[in-house]
């Protein structure tokens, strides 16, 4: 390069003057000349990125985009000027940035409302190259109203401008309004036929703008299924892209298409063009014969095609021995590559961040519901050590991926119970959640949430690490999500834990932000947070602290408009306090409170008579102290009827601890 | 359909159609067989089409036209194992093999080892499960193992149990198998395989049932999806074989033939002009190439008589020295004689039907195969021809019809009278031949005899336009003259030569014609067909260049059979690659 750069410097002028003299020539008054220096200058282009980088630093686009937009410009003179300027875009990223600053696409589209065919494609043509650079904003194909709908009628006009059309549409086609906005202007209906063109290359773009219309929906998916191309469904024009001679990229883009069809509900899991063709096809593309892109795509899309359905993740599990050859993708970049080939270990490392987030999510969606698949998964070699060690990578999709695989493989309680522990996986998972992006924090959260349930292992060293402070941090994010995996985190850790454990989690947590969480809106959150305390109080709970403030909180909940399972909830929390020595005095002495659970007693839901009645039956428990006091009470309350009548009910349940109930009276 | 030998010989070819009734379930299978493995010879190498009876183990049981297997040993320990191999190893030329298996029953509970499938080598133990021995390869339903010539499996795919279907594919280019599973591929399994396996299933529980389908019905796998892949990647192959630094001459080599091969063919024009464009020198003078030019003009528009006399004029002593030859064209002859297009019937005012007037293509590389009538098909047929020529070539004796083997064989002789159409001639004729008939038949129409289960087909069906000899009696005289003469050539040629039954079978088959109310809808009617010149033209241009030195063959045609040639032999030796670079695809 620095050879390069000396040599350039010397010949900088001499290029700098040519390109000077070819600049000139466009402000000749005589048009023949002006013509005839566009041609020129088109040739000197051709291939000669710095001839193009120098005609635009010398002024030439605005100078060109005036000639062309001139009515009295000749018909040849504004093609020939679309040519060079599509010329030009094909240089580098900063050619593209500086004709889009030169205002080249609202010039262009302009163009497009001319009448000759030769003219239009050459201005196509170089729409096509500005819209597919990354550095173009697609919106600006969506500003003017009026361009979609003329770019559909010019759709029939010629084979290249089917090609540019399409293949513009395909990559500026990123949101659902920009989906919206193609298929309310008929896209569907003007690109459809072109599926069986003569032309690769048109029958290829037209099959990505369904993949990138169908996309997550399911408007545009619903009517595909029902477009016929010559007599034969879209799908079996789809089946037909993916037979096996066709070339790998047609067959992975109509795979695209099937998946998104299928996933926006529109195709049956089980149906054959899914089960026997998509899945196998998707599946071949995750070979080592694929090109790593290709396998990248082919692993994330059959991820996203069989996340929601187990028989899909079975079939999936034993074909082509899928699990093991995906185990191939973490060998990137290989050791041979480093040593003899530079460019190959160049390809390697760009694309090895991609196979190993790809394989993750991949392993995440076959293991998502089968425990013999999360089996497989487990024993496939190295598999744990690779998830700890992605864990902990640079690369954030990597990271996420590699989580949302522990996750999925979490929900087995068998891997809890051996390969979780074994390979401590709760280590680095405790070191993602100190630092990480929302995505990350509510997939490690979740996970962590499996990984302390009681039976895991990993409960007692992810207690001793101080997890608490942390959980409780969450609790108070905006994220709903994080709050729900805060507190249920919690919430499994203080299922039958030490009273120890316990105290640590109230000081922890503080009554002040349990109680906002109380009053969360978000129905899990609540949830949740009444399960923590339904745990916190079992066995016998010392309510000396905070008695009042709970009694408060319960009597809120019962009174507000709440689900019946939230009220459930809180009725056993209450039925907790009545169990404890010295809470019980709370329930007793608050006349309001024992209206509301008789009330419940009388409720239409079993599920709360149910909860009512264990919370009195706690209160008037026979063995304890103080009991013959509540007991009148109670009766002179009207509770003893109120069992007596429960006894006679047809719930089996709730007639047999009605029965207890009184049980305690009689004796 | 060899009947017992007659005095009459070339009656017998009369006799070619309705060989057997097939089933349709064999129909299907053959089609089915012969549009997956086309490169297979079935003749060479048969292909598996059901278990064999007589290469199992005791304990198997077969039914259902040998594809039903069933166990009825004791099953209690492996020495109870049973296997049974297919009738025919895999042919190499199948390319991809491919056979399914369905689990009709897993076999009594409590039995724990059950069924392998896969594949096996002649002489492998069948008191064996397939994968145990060497030269054996299985996957096992009980734990979904592989097993690669050893008493252990490797964990390779599910389990499987009744009611699945399992498919084995053998890919014998690159000499791998993969099984499927309720059409799912399972990924490759065994690598490295030898030549010449045999599908093989073994089983090891009483009341076990598994039925085979090696193409009787359609797979559940989508093999041909399969296939296209490998023969795109074999064409692939091909296409981007390396030709190297000889590039330049490879060049002149492909101009040197294409030329040879227009001068072969006397397309002298165009051999010049291609000459010339291509910097070359042409080794045959051009008048010697116009004259080859004339009698290949002449023969491949039927003119069969002014093609002979034209090659006695310019090449007065070729076809005195070669009798063979002169044979041939003769008998070529005598076909355009009943085709109508030879000048001798021409000119005796047959209308030739237009179509048959002029030769429509231009010569193949090779001679195409010839296209051989379907055995299955009915056709309406008379002798009416035959007798015709029988009596009036003083054979008359009244048994000939038994003597021929006709009646023998119980074939089937339909001479309506609303066929016939030559209406003044027929009455006379038919009733001629019921005289010749009633002796062994109370009426004058043979029907159909059931053992052969020919339909007969309405008789009413339409009538060819075209006529024998173009429609002209006095042709019509003329061919049979010239049939005769024919007849005692071959018969001088006999004598003086010795047997050819090349000869014999050219003249049988020529004749045979005439056994037809329309010959060219008959079984032999393929020789009516223009295509038919071209061997004959070919032959008799070699035959040409031949007294002049030159090659018989052109370079161009010899590198053609040579290509075909090396891919039988890439059959045989067990490249499966042949399966999938026929030279026809290379032949627009």
């Amino acid at each position: 390069y620095a050879y390069d750069f000396v040599l350039s410097f010397v010949t900088m002028q001499e290029v700098t003057a040519t390109s000077r003299h070819y600049v000139d020539r466009l402000f000749d008054p005589d048009p023949q000349n002006v013509l005839q220096g566009v041609i020129d200058m088109k040739n000197a282009v051709i291939g000669n990125n710095r001839q193009k980088a120098n005609l635009i630093v010398l002024g030439a686009v605005p100078r060109l985009l005036y000639l062309l937009q001139q009515s009295s410009s000749s018909l040849e003179l504004r093609t020939e000027c679309a040519v060079v300027l599509g010329s030009l875009a094909m240089g580098t990223e900063n050619n593209i940035k500086s004709l889009v600053d030169c205002h080249i696409i609202p010039a262009l589209l302009q163009g497009l409302l001319c009448s000759d065919l030769i003219f239009i494609e050459a201005c196509l043509r170089c729409l096509r190259t500005v819209f597919i650079s990354p550095v173009t904003p697609v919106q600006l194909l969506y500003t003017d109203p009026t361009v979609i709908p003329h770019l559909m009628s010019l759709l029939s006009l010629s084979q290249h401008t089917q090609e540019y059309i399409t293949q513009i549409f395909a990559h500026c086609c990123k949101t659902p309004e920009h989906q919206t906005v193609l298929f309310n202007h008929g896209a569907i209906q003007n690109i459809a036929p072109l599926l069986i063109s003569p032309s690769y290359k048109v029958r290829m773009q037209a099959l990505k703008c369904f993949s990138v219309l169908a996309y997550e929906n399911a408007q545009v998916s619903m009517t595909l299924v029902n477009v016929l191309v010559d007599g034969e469904q879209l799908s079996q024009v789809f089946v037909r892209m993916m037979q096996r001679d066709k070339p790998i990229e047609m067959q992975l883009t109509a795979a695209k298409c099937l998946t998104y069809m299928c996933r926006a509900g529109a195709i049956r899991t089980d149906d054959n063009c899914i089960v026997l063709k998509t899945l196998p096809c998707l599946v071949r593309m995750c070979s080592k014969e694929r090109l790593l892109e290709e396998r990248v795509e082919g692993a994330e899309t059959l991820a996203y095609l069989m996340e929601p359905d187990i028989e899909l993740q079975r079939i999936a599990s034993v074909t082509d021995h899928l699990v093991s050859m995906l185990a191939d993708y973490f060998k990137y970049p290989s050791s041979v590559s480093a040593i003899t080939d530079i460019k190959r270990l160049d390809h390697d490392l760009k694309h090895a961040h991609e196979l190993r987030q790809a394989a993750f999510k991949l392993y995440a969606s076959l293991g998502s519901n089968d425990e013999d698949i999360r089996k497989k998964i487990t024993e496939t070699e190295n598999m744990m050590d690779r998830i700890v060690s992605g864990l902990s990578e640079s690369s954030i999709k990597v990271r996420l991926a590699a989580v949302r695989c522990l996750h999925s493989l979490s929900r087995s309680v068998q891997q809890l119970r051996t390969s979780f522990h074994d390979h401590a996986v709760w280590k680095p998972l405790m070191k993602l959640l100190q630092n990480a992006p929302d995505e990350v924090l509510v997939m490690a959260s979740s996970t962590l949430c499996n990984l302390l349930l009681e039976f895991s292992p990993s409960k007692e060293p992810i207690l001793e690490s101080g997890v608490i402070e942390l959980l409780c941090s969450l609790t108070q994010s905006d994220s709903p999500a994080l709050r729900v995996n805060g507190i249920w985190a919690l919430m499994n850790m203080a299922f039958q834990a030490d009273q120890k454990v316990k105290v640590e989690i109230v000081q922890a947590l503080g009554t002040e932000q349990l109680f906002r969480l109380l009053s969360d809106p978000d129905t899990n959150v609540l949830m949740k947070t009444l399960g923590l305390l339904r745990n916190l109080l079992s066995t016998r709970p010392d309510m000396s602290s905070h008695g009042k403030q709970i009694m408060q909180a319960v009597t809120l909940i019962l009174e507000g408009e709440h689900s019946i399972e939230v009220k459930e909830q809180t009725l056993c929390i209450l039925a907790n306090i009545a169990d404890g020595n010295t809470a019980k005095e709370l329930i007793m002495t608050n006349d309001d409170m024992l209206q509301k659970i008789k009330y419940y007693m009388g409720h239409s839901n079993v599920k709360l008579q149910l909860a009512a009645t264990f919370c009195i039956s706690n209160l008037i428990w026979n063995e304890e102290d103080g009991s013959q006091e509540r007991q009148d009470k109670l009766r002179e309350m009207g509770f003893v009827d109120i069992l007596h009548k429960l006894t006679q009910a047809s719930d089996p349940n709730l007639c047999d601890r009605a029965k207890k109930a009184m049980q305690q009276y009689l004796a | 359909m060899s009947g017992p030998s007659s005095g009459c010989g070339f009656l017998m070819s009369v006799v070619v159609h309705g060989d057997l009734a097939l089933s349709e379930q064999e129909k299907e299978l053959n089609q089915r067989l012969r549009s997956l493995y086309p490169a297979v010879s079935d003749q060479e190498t048969p292909l598996p089409r059901s278990w064999s009876p007589k290469d199992k183990f005791s304990y198997i049981g077969l039914s259902q036209n040998n594809l039903r297997v069933h166990y009825k040993g004791h099953g209690k320990t492996p020495k109870d194992a049973a296997s049974v191999r297919a009738t025919h190893s895999i042919p190499a030329a199948c390319g991809v093999y491919y056979f399914e298996v369905k689990i009709i029953s897993k076999g009594r509970d409590g039995y724990v080892k059950y069924m392998g499938i896969g594949l096996s080598a002649q002489g492998v133990n069948m008191n064996r499960l397939p994968g145990w021995d060497k030269h054996s390869y299985g996957y096992h339903g009980d734990d979904g193992h592989s097993f690669c010539s050893s008493g252990t499996g490797q964990p390779y795919g599910p389990t499987f149990t009744t009611g699945d279907v399992i498919g084995c594919c053998v890919n014998l280019i690159n000499n791998t198998c993969f099984y499927t599973k309720n059409g799912h591929s399972l990924g490759i399994a065994f690598t490295d395989l030898p030549p010449n396996l045999y599908p093989t299933v073994g089983l090891q529980t009483p009341g076990e049932v598994v039925d085979a389908n090696f193409g009787q019905h359609p797979f559940v796998f989508d093999i041909e999806d399969y296939m296209r892949e490998w023969r795109t990647k074999i064409q692939a192959q091909i296409d981007c074989f390396p030709i190297g630094e000889r590039e330049g001459e490879w060049q002149a080599m492909i101009q040197k033939m294409v030329a040879s091969y227009l001068v072969h063919h006397s397309y002298c024009a165009t051999a010049e002009a291609f000459a010339k464009s291509t910097d070359q020198a042409v080794h045959e003078e051009l008048a010697s190439i116009k004259n080859r030019q004339k009698i290949q003009k002449l023969v491949l528009s039927g003119r069969m008589g002014e093609a002979i006399e034209t090659t006695q004029q310019l090449y007065p002593s070729l076809l005195e020295r070669n009798s063979d030859l002169l044979f041939m064209l003769k008998v070529r002859q005598f076909i355009e004689m009943v085709n109508g297009t030879d000048s001798e019937v021409r000119c005796l005012g047959g209308r030739s039907p237009k179509s048959q007037d002029s030769y429509p293509g231009s010569p193949r590389l090779f001679n195409s195969p010839v296209h051989k009538a379907s055995s299955s098909q009915t056709y309406q047929t008379s002798t009416y021809y035959i007798h015709k020529f029988f009596f009036s070539a003083s054979i008359g004796k009244k048994n000939i019809l038994q003597k021929s083997g006709l009646l023998h064989q119980k074939k089937t002789f339909l001479v309506p009278k609303s066929t016939c159409f030559l209406a003044a001639e027929v009455e006379m004729e038919v009733d001629h031949f019921s005289n010749g008939v009633s002796e062994s038949s109370s009426n004058g129409f043979l029907n159909g005899s059931s053992t052969h289960g020919i339909d007969l087909e309405e008789l009413d069906s339409a009538q060819s336009k075209r006529q024998l000899c173009g429609g002209s009696q006095a042709a019509i005289e003329r061919m049979i003259q010239f049939g005769r003469e024919l007849q005692s050539m071959s018969e001088h040629l006999r004598r003086e030569r010795g047997k050819n039954s090349a000869n014999k079978k050219m003249l049988k088959d020529a004749f045979s014609l005439l056994a037809y109310s329309d010959p060219w809808n008959s079984p032999v009617g393929y020789q009516l067909d223009s295509i038919q010149r071209e061997p004959v033209c070919s032959t008799l241009n070699s035959a040409i260049l031949e007294t002049h030195n030159l090659p018989k063959q052109p370079p161009l045609a010899l590198a053609v059979g040579q290509a075909a040639q090396c891919l039988s032999l890439m059959a045989r030796t067990g490249s499966g690659s042949c399966a999938f670079a026929s030279v026809d695809d290379y032949l627009h």
